[in-house]
């Protein structure tokens, strides 16, 4: 049984290492993920929203409804845990 | 059960520091416009200072401070915080949770209503992050046995 | 080997990964497999934020906030900002399922009262 894992780990392992020849290289400027979106937020976001931290602003402001949809998910986790644990005292 | 360990030490450490990492929570909200931070973070380190109560005392003095039934109203406060935030937004004609409109109601200029909206909804995720880190570690650690649970 | 040098992070994160992986399909305790799950969502986050940084670059808050004015503004200065915001949310959803996951584990623990998998599996038939 653990050496039927070991095999579908090291098989896995190098599947995902061969996928990685294409991807841009660590600390690339010009990699894709860079110059497409990111340099607009980074640029805009002194001028439309009066706040320096990009983090925030991204998540805040131009993404706010995603940020609405996690805290929905948190919420529904402490729900889960209410319903499945606590028993009423009769 | 967890064996509960009465050590002075700890006890008198903890109860000069908790106060501290609560202000210290709090810098971390009202701080995420400048600097690293914002609604998660402080969130979570509120949280952490009851569960650091919790686990230097008793579970019966934390529930003294909060009980559940106000812990799970604080887990909607935060929610209600932040999409009240939205609907006043759509109220004053935007779209939803299109802060420049706060502008109509408070003495600032759209670019700055925009700051301001985003320090609204914040202090709501805060809310809701710190009551459910409280909620979830109460109901894993005590099994279920409280003494008044929900009706 | 100038492949291994040049994408060092890439190499690093799924052998995290493959550990954590690994961990969940090798163990046969509950909690142990758990703790993999873990480990294998700590390094997917990792890995995403590490396809975001630059050469030289530096955080991603804009210099001079605190009242002054901002100078021209090159993005190239600094690190790319959606990974980190995508991997907040990722963060949160992990404590999620680590919470649930834990309250299921007890109770499993209520009803069978053991926390070995094929023990229930056992108990099952």
């Amino acid at each position: 049984m653990k050496l039927l894992a070991l095999i579908a780990v090291l098989m896995t392992g190098a599947l995902l290492l061969y996928g990685t020849i294409d991807m841009p290289d660590w600390g690339d400027p010009h990699s894709p993920a860079s110059i497409h979106v990111s340099p607009r937020y980074i640029e805009k976001t002194m001028e439309e929203t009066a706040v320096p931290n990009v983090v925030t602003s991204v998540l805040a402001d131009y993404r706010g409804y995603d940020t609405l949809g996690e805290t929905v998910v948190i919420f529904t986790a402490a729900m889960a845990c209410i319903l499945l644990i606590r028993r009423p005292r009769k | 059960m967890i064996a509960h360990l009465e050590d002075i030490i700890i006890q008198t450490v903890c109860r000069i520091l908790i106060p501290f990492i609560q202000v210290y929570g709090l810098y971390v909200i009202a701080h995420g416009h400048h600097s690293p931070g914002g609604g998660f973070q402080g969130g979570v380190i509120l949280g952490a200072s009851f569960i650091l109560l919790c686990v230097a005392y008793d579970i019966n003095e934390a529930k003294r401070r909060l009980n559940e039934k106000l812990d799970t109203m604080f887990c909607s406060l935060g929610l209600i915080i932040y999409s009240g935030i939205g609907f006043v937004c759509l109220v004053l004609g935007g779209n939803y949770l299109n802060y420049s409109r706060l502008g109509h109601i408070l003495p600032v200029d759209p670019v700055n209503a925009r700051s301001l909206g985003i320090l609204g909804i914040e202090i709501g995720v805060g809310i809701t992050v710190m009551a459910v880190m409280i909620s979830i570690f109460l109901d894993l650690a005590s099994r279920g046995k409280h003494e008044e649970g929900l009706e | 080997m100038e492949l291994i040098i040049s994408k060092y992070n890439y190499w690093v994160y799924i052998i995290l990964m493959m550990i954590g992986f690994y961990a969940m399909i090798g163990k046969r305790n509950l909690v142990k497999k758990l703790v993999g799950m873990n480990i294998f969502q700590t390094a997917i986050i990792l890995y995403f934020v590490s396809t975001g940084a630059k050469r030289g670059a530096s955080i991603p808050i804009l210099e001079g906030g605190h009242g002054e004015a901002i100078h021209a503004i090159h993005a190239a200065h600094y690190v790319n900002p959606l990974p980190h915001v995508l991997m907040l949310t990722a963060i949160v959803v992990m404590v999620s399922t680590f919470g649930v996951a834990l309250a299921l584990i007890i109770m499993l623990y209520r009803r069978y009262n053991t926390l070995e998998e094929d023990e229930i599996l056992e108990l099952r038939k």
